[in-house]
């Protein structure tokens, strides 16, 4: 419990912080507003319905695009780990675009789709699907050689090789993959609705750059925090928790 | 008759750019149906080595393996490997574990379930079922991989040095049952060792490994009566033989390995 509480007055002090140093008025309000003007930025966004709206329009996309990426990017990683040619190939390429930030894709995005809600999700596609990719690759590929000529011995070759050994042990690195493919989707998809007129969360954002309401656009940041933080500790913390005690955290021996 | 397994001048050389290194220099030796042969050797001598190639897991460079006089070419249930990590699949219960090779067999969801479960009671672990495999001890780990193996009646048992990791009392322990399961199923079992006493325990016949390339120096046939245990005075005797002639191969695998490093 001393824990939460050290949290807890860590967040006071913070917070005491902040409104000490609005007070000493150094900078304008419009540049450094007062923890109290977010907090009621935060009870107006939500009162007049506008939060919800944003957090129900961008929940809604990064779900589609991070199903597309998982569907498109697991079965593709899966593939490439065992297929040779492909990873040599298909892998490189993969590989080498994933140093590339996924907004970049953005003008190509509009070009093709317009100012659609199918190029703000081609961003958060590409922003996802190379990461659970590559990670799927590496589950693959690192599957310990010991699992594989245990299940050998046993007579286990092919297809059921792969499915009853190469896949679940592969497990771990999905689950991390996914993890950090989310994560990625939701940076893309923040990038995206900022640049462009959208709704959702990151067109709060810009809105309130343009109306000087910087309480709103910190409260709008803290909301988005906070999705964020619900969905790590809710989603991935119990599964990457279940399968590191069950695999032992042994994974090489 | 064959005998069940005929190795025959096995010779298998690791070539890599740098250096090739011959790790077993033609090794042959039978092993008759029913027998339990401990192949005894200095660490790095290829014992290891010697076991993949039986169990089809690596190709020899020369000669050949069989088994009831067919030639060796893949791995296969009728050799099933239990290595020295237990190699047990963590995301299985134990239940699943023993079941995984029984699945990949033609069985009736019944004839199943009784293999699994006449062969966890063999090996004493009844009740783990559920269990998954980070929640078991080293000791229990490799019982549940012999009952595994064990489901699957394999012709040969092929051990690498499955005890090697484990604590003296599992250890003495898992001697004590691995002797009785091999009295009450008969199977044939090939066992790896650098442990001199072990190796008079458990086996019929213990064959002496030279250092690398591996060869077999020697046959010692064990007379001493069953149940055994590492303390009997029998054995500690006839350990001292054995111990002789091992020493001699460790002192040579280390002068080969001093010349190694001074050959780099």
């Amino acid at each position: 419990m001393t824990g939460w509480r050290a949290r807890l007055l860590f967040f006071l002090a913070l917070l005491l912080g902040w409104q000490a140093l609005y007070s000493l008025h150094l900078w304008p309000p419009y540049l450094f507003p007062s923890s109290w003007s977010v907090a009621s930025s935060l009870g107006l966004g939500f009162a007049d319905g506008s939060f919800p709206l944003a957090i129900l329009v961008s929940l809604r996309r990064i779900l589609i695009g991070y199903a597309i990426s998982l569907v498109v990017g697991v079965p593709l990683g899966l593939l490439i780990g065992r297929v040779r040619l492909l990873q040599e190939t298909l892998g490189t390429v993969i590989l080498g675009l994933q140093a590339l930030p996924s907004i970049c894709w953005l003008p190509l995005a509009i070009l093709w789709f317009g100012l659609s809600e199918r190029a703000i999700l081609f961003v958060v596609v590409m922003g996802a699907v190379l990461s659970i990719c590559l990670s799927a690759v590496d589950g693959v590929r690192n599957t310990p050689p010991l699992y594989l000529r245990a299940a050998r011995t046993m007579g286990a070759e092919g297809w059921p090789l792969y499915w009853r050994v190469i896949l679940p042990a592969a497990l771990p690195a999905l689950i991390t993959g996914m993890k950090l493919g989310w994560s990625f989707a939701w940076r893309s998809l923040m990038a995206g609705e900022l640049l462009y007129v959208s709704l959702g969360l990151g067109q709060l954002l810009t809105l309130g750059r343009e109306l000087n309401d910087m309480g709103r656009v910190m409260a709008v940041m803290l909301v988005i925090v906070v999705l964020g933080l619900i969905v790590d500790r809710l989603l991935f913390a119990p599964a990457e928790r279940l399968v590191r005690e069950r695999w032992g955290l042994n994974l090489g021996s | 008759m064959n005998p069940k397994l005929e190795v025959v001048g096995i010779r298998k050389v690791f070539a890599t750019p740098r250096r090739t290194t011959q790790a077993l220099g033609g090794v042959t030796f039978n092993v008759e149906a029913g027998e339990f042969v401990c192949v005894l050797g200095p660490s790095g001598c290829g014992k290891t080595t010697l076991l993949n190639v039986i169990a089809g897991l690596e190709r020899p460079t020369q000669g050949e393996v069989r088994m009831d006089g067919a030639p060796v070419l893949a791995p296969g249930r009728e050799r099933v490997v239990i290595f020295q990590e237990a190699a047990l699949f963590p995301w299985l219960t134990v239940r699943s574990n023993v079941e995984f090779g029984l699945r990949l067999l033609s069985l009736s969801p019944r004839e199943r379930a009784r293999r699994v479960e006449e062969y966890l009671q063999l090996v004493g672990m009844r009740g783990f079922e559920r269990v998954y495999i980070h929640e078991i001890s080293g000791g229990m780990k490799q019982r549940v991989a012999l009952a595994r193996a064990l489901a699957l009646n394999p012709q040969v048992l092929l051990m690498d040095e499955p005890f090697a990791a484990l604590d003296a009392q599992s250890r003495d322990t898992l001697h004590a049952e691995l002797q009785s399961i091999w009295a009450q199923t008969g199977t044939t079992i090939l066992f790896v060792t650098h442990n001199v006493r072990e190796a008079l325990v458990l086996g019929t016949r213990v064959l002496l490994m030279s250092a690398r390339p591996g060869q077999i120096k020697h046959e010692y046939p064990v007379r001493i009566p069953r149940p055994r245990h590492i303390e009997d005075y029998a054995l500690v005797d006839a350990a001292q033989e054995v111990l002789a002639d091992l020493r001699e191969e460790v002192l040579r695998a280390e002068e080969e390995a001093g010349y190694d490093r001074l050959a780099r």
